[in-house]
């Protein structure tokens, strides 16, 4: 991508991902609402929290989190950067990696049992995922030769019909990543459970209302991978994206949580089977 | 040419002085002086050839040789007579039959060996100097007032600190010498002097887990060095040559089983599976030798080794199987080794594991032998040797202020002791975390690996989830905001502050300047070689130098939050004061955390078994390929 076009594309994922994100969340609590047989809140429900949470007051166990809030969030920013800017695909996720250890430090950094046992687990979903995560850019390498983003979103064939395997791979730790149950063990949208609110027990107002933004802009960084795997037809690799993100709803109101063991488990299992077998036919084809 | 000369004697003159001057105020004066001369002396040398390309010298004479034969001799002497002493029958049966072939051999073609460049110099071989030179006597300057510190914890130890610095000093002549070698055999003298001499530091309390740790890791490096020195016999006998640089042009049939030899002794030094357990035991030494150790010699020998095998692998007919397996060994050593580190709690056990994992990763690398993968080495043998030693020690003065060196004791260690936390925390994300070295040569191997060969890229990918869990809840631990206790006080002597504020920096900038190595010394070196060179992406390195940026600009942001509303954490309700709450029968109770170490999944018995089954079928594979 020329420099012109890359900076375009770097700003306007900087405005609307959190525009976009925030109306996936709304929609995302509206249908889990119908699913459970309620009227649910309002489409602009997760804006509302997020400006009534800046607007609290401000209270901290150490200033140090505040900090490690502050990058979590710019380093969730700058993986979707890399990533629109069309740039190295793994070093997006990389940055990414970076920015989940602010946010675990960050938990770790309050002292709090609560908090302490989310970050844990937190590294433990990591752990599940990041293996899958790696297979798949090293798949799309397979079939495009190339990293960079703006050559495996250009290339003249759509990758599922290459990564069936990966991609099921991908849909699967995407659950994890969007903390879904039954793999949200480290902190979960839902109301009391045996952690309190895990990682982020001991976060409130404005630090509360970054951890929520950084959230929407991460979900629309994964979805756009979603997107590469149909990335030749715009238009439907959009709909593949907003289908999976359905289909992610569905699984969390149909589960429960599932011990860690599962999580790391059924991950590490998926991106064996899935995953490698999918590169090994490639590699021997 | 007298710069290389004089950076193998000078250290050996020091070794002498130090074991013959045993005063305090003598030694400090020496080792102070020492690390300013060899620091500078590396500089020079790399002012002076970092742009000639390789350099090859005739030095040397029939005599030298005759010498150093009977240097080797003598010295196996001395490790039979040690071994015998201490019913250590199968290490002395080892040495023997080591002496036994050098002197056969000496015997036998002694008069017709002759090789042209007994010496030599390339980028490659700077790039070991400098690390020898800067960060080898950084750490002999650390162990001055370690050294002092860990006599007066340790009584029962014998205190033979001029013994310690002369082992140290001829250590660092001795590695010296075996990154400017040319001759095979120079170079093997050398390799079995670093064998030595780690020998005598893993022994130095003399305890008796100290000894059987010293001689497992002479037992098994010995076995490497018989597989080292039949390689030599083979291939003078086969090839009319000891010429490291004639490898790559020699015709498959002679060279390819040598090289599998050259490899068993490269992994045996780099502690890769099924040796890793020497390097382990070796924890029992004083930090200041875990450190050097781990980062700028021995282990690293073993993989400057197989480096040099690269380009056989590359070139030689059939050399690429012979390599695949030696990248298989590195790929399963840092899979399992990374596993492995999660269910310890030992911090330096955990550091261990994490450089085997290290190496393993720069053996596959090397065992591949593209030159994107090259690249990776290199990078990783640099990164790798600043942050690793800057981790040893810090674990070091942290063990002296704590009273050990479990992780879990480390819960805040930035309020107790800022400065040495701040360290590690560099150290560790140094480790693994973008933008900090480690990472960039990862994913330098990763995107080679993928285009070389896939399958090599799973084992990075789940070995690097399992890094990424050690380390951060390592991290974690250290930057827990806790009450400070009111008794504590730290003391850290000069000169291991001076030491870890030395590494601290250097891990930040090389970070910084890694795209000028890579311009300067690696392209250059890579491309004499291979005839193409691993390019930077020039966006990537600016994306990743703003990241860094980011990094050291971000935390000023703490000096200006000003007054916060303060809150203890949430405990139920049940909050006492801060880290205090109401148990049940209305006790007081302390908060405590302890982490997850996963030993039912990742605990040693079951994973080292499989590690030492699965690579000892590789390397017998390996030389089955080779013959």
């Amino acid at each position: 991508m020329s420099g012109m076009n890359a900076l375009l594309a770097v700003i306007l994922y900087i405005v609307l991902a959190p525009i976009i994100g925030g109306l996936i969340s709304g929609v995302d609590r509206k249908i889990s609402a119908r699913m459970q047989g309620r009227y649910g809140p309002p489409i602009l429900q997760p804006f509302y929290d997020v400006f009534k949470l800046m607007a609290k007051q401000n209270i901290v166990v150490n200033k140090h989190q505040k900090f490690y809030i502050l990058c979590f969030l710019i380093f969730v920013i700058i993986t979707g950067a890399i990533f629109f800017a069309g740039g190295d695909l793994l070093l997006a996720i990389f940055a990414l990696t970076l920015a989940s250890v602010f946010f675990i430090v960050a938990a770790y950094s309050t002292y709090s049992p609560y908090a302490y046992i989310g970050a844990e687990r937190e590294m433990l979903q990591i752990m599940a995922y990041e293996p899958m995560v790696i297979l798949t850019v090293v798949g799309m390498y397979m079939v495009t030769k190339s990293f960079n983003v703006i050559d495996i979103a250009t290339y003249d064939q759509p990758l599922l019909f290459s990564l069936p395997g990966i991609f099921l791979g991908f849909l699967f730790i995407l659950t994890i990543k969007f903390r879904k149950s039954p793999f949200d063990i480290s902190m979960s949208h839902h109301a009391h459970q045996e952690i309190v609110r895990g990682v982020i027990t001991e976060f409130s107002g404005k630090e509360l209302a970054m951890i929520e933004i950084a959230h929407w802009y991460e979900n629309v960084f994964l979805l756009g991978i979603v997107c590469l795997f149909f990335a030749s037809n715009p238009i439907i690799a959009i709909i593949l994206a907003l289908l999976t993100y359905f289909l992610e709803i569905f699984i969390d109101n149909n589960n429960s949580r599932l011990k860690w063991q599962s999580t790391l488990g059924s991950a590490w299992i998926v991106a064996l089977i899935l995953g490698v077998g999918n590169i090994a036919f490639l590699a021997l084809l | 040419m007298n710069t290389v000369l004089f950076l193998i004697l000078y250290p050996v003159i020091v070794a002498f002085l130090l074991l013959v001057l045993p005063q305090l105020a003598v030694r400090k004066f020496i080792v102070v002086a020492s690390t300013v001369i060899l620091t500078v002396a590396s500089l020079y040398l790399v002012v002076q050839y970092f742009s000639t390309g390789a350099v090859f010298f005739e030095f040397g004479s029939h005599a030298l040789d005759i010498g150093i034969f009977i240097l080797e001799i003598a010295l196996a002497a001395i490790i039979i007579y040690i071994s015998l002493k201490h019913k250590q029958f199968l290490a002395a049966l080892l040495m023997l039959i080591g002496a036994v072939m050098t002197t056969w051999f000496e015997l036998a073609y002694g008069g017709q060996i002759h090789a042209t460049n007994n010496l030599f110099v390339d980028n490659l071989s700077l790039i070991m100097a400098l690390i020898i030179g800067i960060i080898g006597s950084l750490i002999a300057l650390f162990a001055l007032g370690y050294m002092e510190d860990y006599h007066h914890h340790h009584h029962n130890v014998k205190n033979r600190v001029p013994f310690f610095f002369f082992i140290i000093y001829v250590f660092l002549g001795a590695m010296n010498g075996l990154v400017f070698a040319n001759n095979l055999i120079w170079l093997f003298f050398f390799w079995e002097i670093t064998t030595f001499c780690s020998f005598f530091l893993i022994g130095y309390s003399r305890d008796e887990i100290a000894t059987r740790n010293a001689f497992r890791a002479l037992k098994m490096n010995l076995l490497g060095g018989l597989g080292f020195s039949a390689a030599i016999i083979y291939l003078f006998v086969n090839a009319h040559t000891v010429e490291l640089n004639q490898l790559p042009t020699l015709a498959s049939t002679v060279v390819l089983l040598p090289v599998a030899l050259l490899a068993f002794a490269g992994i045996t030094k780099s502690a890769q599976m099924p040796f890793s357990s020497w390097l382990l035991g070796a924890m029992v030494a004083p930090t200041p030798v875990s450190a050097l150790l781990h980062s700028s010699t021995m282990v690293k020998a073993g993989v400057y080794l197989i480096l040099r095998l690269s380009p056989v692998f590359a070139f030689v007919e059939g050399g690429a199987t012979v390599g695949l397996f030696v990248a298989m060994v590195g790929a399963v050593t840092f899979l399992l080794t990374s596993f492995m580190a999660i269910s310890q709690m030992d911090a330096k056990r955990v550091l261990a594991y994490s450089t085997i994992a290290n190496l393993g990763l720069i053996v596959l690398c090397a065992g591949v032998g593209s030159y994107e993968l090259m690249w990776a080495g290199i990078m990783l043998v640099i990164f790798h040797a600043i942050a690793k030693s800057l981790l040893f020690l810090s674990v070091g003065t942290v063990e002296h202020n704590l009273g050990d060196r479990i992780i879990e004791s480390m819960d805040g260690l930035i309020t107790k002791m800022p400065k040495v936390a701040v360290g590690m925390v560099i150290g560790i994300s140094g480790m693994f975390l973008a933008p900090f070295g480690m990472l960039i040569s990862k994913w330098a191997a990763l995107e080679g690996l993928v285009a070389a060969n896939p399958i090599l890229a799973v084992f990075v990918a789940f070995g690097s989830a399992a890094t990424m869990f050690f380390w951060t809840k390592w991290l974690g631990k250290l930057t827990m905001i806790k009450e400070k206790p009111a008794d504590f006080v730290a003391k850290v002597p000069a000169s291991e502050t001076f030491t870890l504020t030395s590494l601290a920096f250097l891990t930040i900038a090389v970070c910084l300047i890694f795209p000028l190595i890579s311009k300067y010394s690696l392209e250059p070196f890579i491309t004499s070689i291979y005839g193409h060179a691993y390019l930077l992406d020039q966006s990537n390195v600016a994306i990743l130098l703003i990241m860094m940026g980011l990094i050291l600009v971000l935390p000023l942001r703490l000096l200006t939050y000003g007054e916060l509303n303060y809150k203890p954490q949430y405990l139920a309700g049940a909050n006492v004061e801060k880290e205090k709450f109401y148990g049940s029968l209305g006790l007081t109770r302390q908060v405590t955390m302890k982490s997850f170490y996963l030993n039912n999944i990742f605990g040693e018995d079951k994973l080292f078994k499989l590690g030492v089954v699965s690579s000892i079928v590789l390397i017998i594979i390996m030389f089955g390929v080779g013959m």
